[in-house]
């Protein structure tokens, strides 16, 4: 689980002429006002971090907050202006055109906001493209492609044109293109995004049922907080092109790094976010009582049995040990307590 | 002075147009001016004034400046022409390796070069030629007369009309299905019967390898147009000159430089044919969403892949429009370029033109129509082609086309041996049905006109001396009036009004250009007859545009009927208001209107079209009226899309102006077509099509300036 697998190392992007040079002016200390006036716009303000085998990053930042371009500096649609990329180790920066187009032809997977099928193939040819531009043939592309179509729900619209489908079935066209060459990387840019609620929500589960069973390194990008809280391993909240933090769910949630990010979770029902193990007391398991409860639990399913216990309540992991305890007391000041004084 | 403030801009016009009659009463007509004797005819005078630039000796008829320029662009057709002519015959002289001799030549480079590519295309043309109408020449291109005299037998036969029509017809049900086959059989079936085999396939061959090189030369330059900006700033000035410009005028340099025959129309028909084609294929390309461009990318693109399997499909649409505009000025150059020798189609029709016998003129033309068409529907289905991968298919399913085919040739081979039987001794009728000696209903159509011409001559002569007397001369007089100074202060003030400083220098420098050139006073007749045409064309165009606007099922039929008016080739307007109105002036304006409507007719139901519908919506909360809005809604925000009609009607009965000189105008036309037939008039020809050129160009400029500025005014797109 602990290999790294995307990795990145002050990265920048900044746009517009002499990018560069007032880069390496600039010494590591790039502030966007400066840059602006010189006529450069600063997209990625130096980011480090590593995403790991199997984990789902969620960056989450508002429009201009350079998380797009992030992305697309990992998936280098566009070269970054400075810093090192490792995708498994190997350097992307350094990477001729063949082995990039190699390296997106075997490992690497992306979805778009917009969806982004061609226009004059059917949903099945959609799919099968990536595997025909990497030179397989006619019949064994279409038939991985069927078998994707099955995978997202397609069934029996494989024939249809992108034009003819709503934007949940185009997007999920998308998920199985994006799918179709097994990458073990899979970049989503934003794909619920133009979505309508319902089906967004629609979704979001059936990506996190694919997950459950892929076990694909993600990185997803999306500007909706609620979405990041949802489906993240680890969320890095982006603003003005800086990663204001970057934490699980719920340590965000309990301990904002920044006013920026603490406006974020404001607003979030942390009962639903947070499960039992975020704030129970590890080190006393004393005194309990007859109730426990698994320390993966989401407090909004056990709060109302713990809120009528008198005494402490165990707390124990998946093969019944006992981890620690958590006072009744501690639900209502997670729930109600922490909106008010942010810790 | 409150008005004034509210409506500053009619004020300014209102000044200009003052100024511009002012100065058009204050100056006066010269006594010893005429129109019939023009400016510059190249002819020796007494009364000529004379200077002489580069060594060029420049005559013409001196003015009052006010009243006409000094031509002081005179010696630039004389220095075009010797330029040419140094190029061919002087330039970078070279040893080449001459086949028939068998030994080195000394040639000037460019004239080799031109050479060679006559000879290439005279190939392709050829060889087309001789699949479809059976020959020698390629064979003897590749071995030698010696071989085909000790061989006789290697004569190609040409396949017989059946198994062209009846290949036709499969081709198009496999591309789109029985409605199309039917009409290419009967198509076929017609172009046979009526004894136009030969030069129909004459102009076929022609088509087929002038359409497809001019798809890929523009699709090529528009890709690399695309990819560098520095190509596209290269690009741009010739393609926009080329927009406008005349075809006509492009057949004169064309005969200095690759001679008479169908391998130089082939030539000069990509020289017009590939400029709309880069066009259409940049505004696709840039068209494309760049999310679907990722997309390709991720996908692990090559730049090839992304090329032919991304950008190119998905920006299909405008290619497409492109690949119907290839073919429409591929059949239209299949008529002009008669000018200059092409065989076919074109060169009937002219010829029954000349003759006044309209009956023949009319079944060319709507064969060359049929055909063009045909094309187009053809090319169309088979960029909308789609595969199928679920079909469980037989083998006799698979391949049912190659087979039907395989065994019409059969049938029709044997059909053409049978009738040789039948028609022993005379024309073999099921083989090939030989020119003017199939049905003809050219003597109906002749006797048509004979009784129109008998029943209703005198409305017509009426009509038209009212016309002529009434309404066209005293216009031509009154354009030919404007001194050619208030004429560049009206030009530049309105380009200063629209578009300020920038759009004032352009069409001042356009308008100069025409000014000191030795034909302004034809470029004012030619002005005249676009004006005239253009009014009535934008009267009808909008009135029928906002008439079937209202129902949506009209609509589309008359978008539809555009269409197919659009793929005539542009000379065939000229047959049926020939057959009408005799050789007048009359013929020519009814031409242009008639052409000039389509795109006027057609954009003023697009931009109807193109209002939201929720403005719709919300204007009917409003409570308004069908004419309300009309007037408030539709046609304030349709209004810029509609001026981008006009713009294409001006150019297309610019064009029309000067197809109409084959008729018989005394406008730049003529003066294009004088230069055809002159040895030294390439550049003759080439500055008046520049000329004409330019007066697209001034209108082009002050519309697109104004329009862009109403758009952004309006917040659409």
């Amino acid at each position: 689980m602990s290999e790294t697998v995307i990795k990145c190392e002050s990265v920048y992007k900044i746009f517009g002429q002499n990018a560069k040079k007032m880069l390496e002016e600039a010494n590591g200390k790039v502030d966007a006002k400066t840059f602006q006036e010189k006529g450069c716009i600063v997209g990625v303000n130096n980011a480090s971090f590593e995403v790991a085998k199997g984990e789902m990053l969620v960056v989450m930042g508002l429009s201009g907050s350079g998380k797009s371009t992030l992305l697309r500096c990992i998936s280098r649609l566009t070269d970054a202006t400075g810093g090192k990329i490792f995708i498994e180790g190997q350097d992307l920066l350094e990477l001729n055109n063949k082995e990039l187009i190699e390296l997106r032809r075997s490992k690497m997977g992306m979805v778009f906001q917009s969806f982004a099928l061609l226009p004059h193939k059917t949903v099945v040819e959609n799919i099968a493209f990536p595997l025909q531009i990497k030179g397989t043939n006619t019949d064994d592309s279409i038939n991985r492609a069927m078998e994707m179509v099955k995978l997202v729900g397609l069934d029996g619209r494989e024939n249809y044109f992108p034009r003819e489908l709503s934007g949940g079935q185009q997007q999920r066209v998308g998920i199985a293109r994006s799918l179709a060459v097994e990458p073990d990387i899979w970049f989503l840019d934003e794909p619920f995004s133009a979505l309508d609620p319902l089906i967004r929500k629609e979704m979001q589960d059936e990506f996190l049922r694919l997950q459950e069973k892929l076990q694909k390194t993600i990185m997803f990008i999306t500007h909706d907080f609620d979405e990041a809280l949802k489906l993240a391993d680890r969320i890095a909240i982006m603003k003005d092109g800086i990663i204001e933090q970057l934490d699980t769910p719920a340590n965000i949630v309990l301990n904002p790094a920044t006013e920026y990010v603490r406006k974020f979770t404001e607003e979030v029902p942390r009962e639903k976010v947070l499960i039992i193990e975020d704030v129970m007391d590890a080190s006393s398991k004393d005194n309990l009582g007859d109730l426990k409860v698994s320390k993966d639990e989401i407090i909004e399913n056990v709060a109302e049995k713990i809120l009528t216990q008198e005494k402490l309540v165990g707390v124990v992991d998946s093969n019944n040990n006992i981890v620690g305890s958590i006072k009744p007391s501690k639900i209502i000041d997670t729930v109600f307590g922490g909106r008010k004084n942010g810790s | 002075m409150q008005y004034l403030k509210k409506y500053p801009k009619l004020f300014q016009w209102l000044f200009l147009l003052i100024v511009f009659f002012s100065l058009c009463f204050a100056i006066e007509v010269p006594e010893t001016y005429k129109f019939i004797r023009g400016q510059a005819e190249f002819v020796k005078d007494p009364n000529q004034s004379v200077y002489f630039f580069l060594g060029k000796e420049v005559r013409y008829y001196a003015f009052d400046v006010f009243w006409r320029l000094p031509p002081l662009l005179g010696w630039l057709p004389i220095w075009i022409n010797d330029s040419l002519f140094f190029l061919m015959n002087e330039w970078m002289p070279m040893e080449f390796w001459n086949e028939d001799t068998q030994e080195f030549k000394t040639r000037p480079l460019l004239l080799q070069i031109s050479r060679n590519l006559t000879a290439f295309m005279t190939f392709l043309i050829e060889l087309i030629r001789e699949i479809l109408l059976g020959g020698l020449e390629t064979i003897v291109a590749f071995t030698s007369w010696d071989f085909i005299d000790a061989y006789p037998w290697l004569e190609l036969p040409g396949l017989p009309w059946t198994i062209v029509a009846a290949g036709a017809a499969i081709l198009s049900y496999k591309l789109s299905g029985k409605g199309l086959a039917l009409f290419a059989g009967l198509t076929m079936i017609y172009i046979s019967i009526f004894g136009q085999w030969k030069p129909s396939m004459q102009t076929l061959s022609f088509i087929l390898v002038a359409a497809p090189l001019s798809f890929i030369f523009g699709l090529g330059l528009g890709i690399a147009a695309y990819k560098s900006k520095r190509v596209e700033k290269a690009l741009y000035p010739i393609l926009l000159v080329m927009q406008t410009m005349p075809q006509y005028a492009v057949l004169v340099p064309a005969l200095v430089l690759f001679g008479v025959g169908d391998h130089a129309a082939v030539i000069i028909t990509m020289v017009v044919a590939v400029p709309p084609m880069i066009l259409l294929t940049i505004l696709g390309l840039r068209a494309i969403p760049p999310e679907v461009i990722e997309a390709g990318r991720m996908s692990g693109c090559t730049n090839w892949q992304l090329m032919l399997k991304v950008l190119i499909p998905t920006a299909r649409r405008d290619i497409l429009i492109g690949v119907n505009q290839v073919i429409m000025v591929c059949f239209s150059m299949a008529v002009i370029s008669a000018f200059i020798g092409a065989k076919g189609l074109g060169f009937n029709l002219l010829l029954a033109l000349n003759q006044l016998n309209i009956g023949l003129a009319l079944e060319a033309g709507l064969c060359i129509s049929l055909i063009a068409i045909l094309l187009d529907k053809m090319s169309l289905a088979w960029a909308n082609k789609q595969t199928d991968y679920f079909g469980n298919l037989t083998f006799f399913q698979r391949n049912k086309n190659t087979i039907f085919f395989a065994a019409s040739v059969l049938i029709g081979i044997v059909l053409a041996y049978i009738g040789t039987f039948i028609f022993k001794g005379s024309f073999n009728y099921l083989f090939e049905v030989p020119h003017n000696k199939g049905i003809s209903t050219a003597d109906f159509w002749n006797k048509g006109v004979d009784w129109i011409f008998d029943t209703f001559f005198v409305y017509i002569k009426a009509f038209n001396t009212w016309l002529i007397v009434d309404v066209l001369q005293p216009m031509r007089a009154l354009y030919l009036r404007m001194p050619a100074v208030a004429t560049l202060v009206l030009a530049v003030g309105a380009g200063y009004l629209i578009g300020g400083i920038r759009s004032a220098l352009v069409v001042a420098a356009l308008t100069l250009f025409i000014a000191l050139s030795p034909w302004w006073d034809r470029a004012l007749v030619t002005l005249y007859m676009a004006t005239f045409g253009v009014i009535v064309s934008c009267l009808i165009g909008f009135t029928v545009g906002t008439l079937c606007f209202q129902n949506k099922k009209s609509a589309a039929f008359m978008l539809g009927v555009c269409d197919i008016f659009q793929t005539f080739p542009s000379f065939v307007y000229l047959i049926p208001v020939m057959m009408l109105f005799g050789i007048t002036d009359t013929s020519v304006l009814i031409a242009v209107i008639v052409y000039a409507t389509i795109p006027a007719t057609r954009y003023t139901i697009e931009g109807l079209r193109s209002v939201p519908v929720g403005l719709h919506e919300a204007a009917t909360m409003s409570g308004v009226n069908k004419f309300q809005r009309l007037t408030k809604i539709e046609f304030p925000l349709a209004f810029p899309h509609m001026m981008l009609g006009l713009n294409q009607t001006i150019v297309f009965a610019l064009f029309m102006v000067i197809i109409g000189a084959f008729i018989g105008t005394e406008d730049l036309g003529q003066y294009i077509l004088k230069a055809l037939s002159d040895k030294n008039g390439a550049g003759i020809g080439l500055t008046l099509g520049i000329c004409v050129a330019f007066i697209g160009l001034i209108f082009d400029n002050l519309i697109r300036t104004w329009v862009g500025k109403r758009k952004k005014h309006l917040g659409i797109d």
